[in-house]
């Protein structure tokens, strides 16, 4: 289970072994999963304080990872980045995409966050001006690429099952279904998470986060990687703002904190406010990078 | 983030290097772990003991070394250290920060048998 965001992943069971909590005397709450076979080596040291993992020394002795009466291993240097994997399909994507003069973006945001409503709302005003299409990311139903092809858009719809984000092999294997050959405009819409999709490249031109006015302004802040990930956010929902304390401001000044350079648009896909920008936002990129 | 997923990139690793390397049984695996990754440590941890379960490396000693995030504050003109993302640049308090280091999620070695 991902432990951060309480996801699943794919069949990962863990088999055999129960988990076990323990409280430290330090108040640190902590559970692990161990084996049963009289090996259990307990390597993790506690930080003292609470759940708040200090760095810790690099032995390099590693003495203790040693059965008694075993020599030391030999060693082998790797230094290989450990989404290395993701990003070689990333970078396949890219080129690809690039090739096809496609812009690619992709939309990360919180659950409810208004993601779809806005897609419906872009591509009706769109009007077949470029060639489009959609790769959904959801972890079940088809609900969100029956909705945008009811605006008469290609869509695709990707179930991650148990899993919290698109990784870049999924929408590589998206998007040879779908018929983008000469230009246009490629919107993904993540799995509604603003964790986990952070450090997933998928190949595009940009990361979007949107942010409704009616979640807390203090998101910046609380979700700093997606945030600073991103070069564009988009502030939803605007029309509603008279009906809350939201502080546009404030959170706009957050998410510069975490992300000095990111650009800040506010728009309403019920009242039209904002829209414009937006849309020639995606115009412009659409024109970039047709070849 | 998703340590599921890392845990799962960590182990693929590993089994290449197993395969081009010739080597039967890892011992222990260190990463390279930033401040600014977003990588909760306990859960990778909790994560490379679920996935590794079966393979080359399983019952392998996990050591994390944690790399401290950096930024080059604009405004003073220097590296300085950032603990959190949104923190301020400790000299001057602002906000003009651009991260340097800290970002690594790295498998760096392994001691094999």
């Amino acid at each position: 289970m991902c432990t951060v965001c309480g996801c699943g992943q794919g069949e990962t069971k863990i088999d055999g072994d129960h988990e076990h909590e323990h409280r430290h005397e330090d108040g640190t709450v902590h559970s692990h999963a161990h084996h049963h076979d009289g090996e259990h080596v307990h390597t993790h040291p506690h930080a003292p304080g609470g759940l708040s993992y200090a760095p810790r020394h690099h032995h390099h002795g590693h003495e203790h990872s040693h059965a008694p009466g075993l020599t030391p291993g030999r060693m082998v240097q790797i230094e290989q980045d450990i989404l290395a994997k993701n990003n070689a399909y990333a970078g396949a994507n890219r080129k690809l995409w690039r090739e096809r003069g496609l812009f690619a973006i992709n939309l990360v945001s919180s659950p409810g966050s208004g993601k779809t409503t806005l897609l419906v709302e872009s591509i009706r005003r769109l009007a077949g001006r470029h060639p489009l299409a959609v790769i959904e990311g959801d972890q079940q139903t088809s609900n969100d690429a029956e909705r945008i092809r009811a605006t008469g858009a290609r869509a695709i719809q990707v179930n991650t099952g148990k899993g919290c984000h698109l990784d870049a092999h999924m929408v590589g294997h998206a998007f040879e279904r779908l018929d983008l050959n000469a230009g246009g405009l490629l919107l993904i819409e993540n799995v509604g998470n603003l964790v986990c999709p952070a450090e997933f490249d998928l190949g595009e031109a940009h990361k979007v986060v949107i942010l409704s006015v009616t979640e807390g302004e203090d998101k910046p802040l609380k979700y700093p990687n997606m945030f600073a990930a991103s070069d564009l956010m988009l502030l939803t929902k605007t029309d509603l703002l008279p009906h809350l304390s939201f502080d546009t401001a404030k959170c706009i000044e957050y998410a510069r904190r975490v992300n000095p350079k990111i650009e800040v648009m506010q728009v309403s896909a019920k009242s039209g406010e904002g829209m414009d920008g937006w849309l020639a936002w995606l115009e412009q990129g659409v024109a970039s990078a047709k070849n | 983030m998703h340590e599921m997923s890392l845990a799962e990139g960590v182990l693929q690793i590993i089994e290449d290097h197993a395969a081009k390397a010739g080597f039967g049984r890892v011992k222990t695996v260190w990463l390279e772990i930033g401040a600014l990754s977003g990588v909760e440590t306990e859960a990778m941890r909790f994560c490379f003991d679920a996935v590794t379960r079966g393979s080359v490396a399983e019952g392998a000693a996990l050591e994390i070394v944690a790399v401290p995030g950096t930024a080059w504050c604009m405004p003073c003109g220097q590296q300085v250290a950032m603990a959190e993302r949104y923190d301020a640049c400790p000299r001057c308090g602002g906000y003009q920060l651009q991260v340097q280091g800290g970002t690594e999620m790295r498998v760096k070695e392994l001691e094999v048998d």
